[in-house]
């Protein structure tokens, strides 16, 4: 099991995953979305190589509307 | 000349819009289209994780081929949480480094926190952002935030949201006088005669969103603050008259009365 914090929200996946299985598995794939991971943002380029680790804390954002 | 220029791109528009407030996408888009704006601010939130994840995304109704989006930190009380929410959003917008900085410092008058705004700003500077800054009506803190490196300084006119108008317009002047970066009244404005005030004083642009937002026909409001924004700019070019306090002066000749 991996447990990764997602945007303050603790959720358990079954299996080791990467940042692109992570978004895959949330339905993001495609969308544009921005993701950070403790503290650090992880660049598009890197999502596919990025294992992500039991404990990570993972932030997902997108642009919504705002003055 | 009579464009506006940030951080080296000319624009055609001294009117920035936000996209908050709207009913729904096709609003937002109708009323930006009716104001003529190019660039348009937008808020970076969390993702609903677990909810319906093919809803429409406002950078689909809003493309950035076909506007400068200009994300914000409308949220944040310090440095840090803007410094990071920024980060995000040029990672969300491709690497694409021009932004407003607003770090709030009461979340009832939502007034800027100006040591953590000028922090941030100092911060996110070095790290290559093209920093447009909200900030206080402060002359001194403006043309700290100018020293820093931002592009575009943008004090408010008066609360965030409150559609109150040009409260201080000396100093505003004063700003505009001592600046050699672009000054953007940001927030305040709530019909279209307090934009074209506003662009009457030497303001190189406004930023709004409620105004438009919460009008009763919000893409007539765009309409109007489009016009109330070139207006004052050409009477800013054209120089007004004197004001002449004790007396009049007569339009029509004073010579060849009949009767006389």
């Amino acid at each position: 099991m991996l447990d990764l914090k997602i945007n303050g929200e603790v959720r358990q996946f079954p299996a080791a995953l990467t940042v692109t299985g992570l978004i895959d598995q949330l339905g993001y794939t495609g969308k544009r979305i921005a993701v950070e991971r403790n503290g650090e943002i992880v660049p598009k380029s890197q999502h596919a190589t990025t294992q992500l680790a039991a404990g990570d804390q993972l932030e997902i954002v997108v642009a919504v509307g705002g003055g | 000349m009579h464009q506006l220029t940030i951080a080296g791109k000319a624009y055609r528009s001294r009117l920035l819009v936000g996209t908050g407030k709207y009913k729904d996408f096709a609003e937002t888009r109708a009323a930006i289209d009716a104001s003529g704006a190019e660039i348009v601010t937008v808020a970076i939130r969390r993702t609903n994780i677990g909810q319906d994840a093919s809803q429409p995304n406002l950078l689909d109704a809003i493309p950035p081929s076909q506007f400068t989006i200009l994300p914000n930190t409308a949220g944040c009380y310090t440095a840090d949480d803007a410094v990071r929410t920024l980060r995000l959003a040029r990672e969300l917008l491709d690497g694409h480094p021009l932004c407003k900085l607003e770090v709030l410092g009461d979340p009832t008058n939502l007034f800027p926190n100006m040591p953590e705004t000028l922090k941030a700003a100092e911060t996110l500077v070095k790290e290559g952002f093209q920093v447009m800054v909200y900030c206080a009506d402060d002359p001194i803190q403006c043309k700290m935030l100018e020293e820093i490196g931002c592009v575009a300084v943008m004090p408010l006119a008066s609360l965030i949201g409150s559609g109150m108008g040009i409260v201080n317009p000396w100093n505003l002047r004063l700003i505009i006088d001592n600046a050699k970066v672009p000054i953007i009244v940001d927030a305040g404005v709530g019909t279209a005669s307090d934009a074209t005030i506003a662009m009457e004083l030497g303001c190189d642009g406004v930023l709004m969103n409620t105004a438009i937002a919460h009008a009763k026909n919000p893409v007539l409001m765009a309409s109007a603050m489009k016009k109330g924004i070139e207006a004052g700019r050409e009477a800013f070019l054209a120089g007004r008259m004197a004001r002449k306090y004790y007396s009049a002066d007569p339009s029509s000749p004073t010579s060849g009365l009949i009767g006389s």
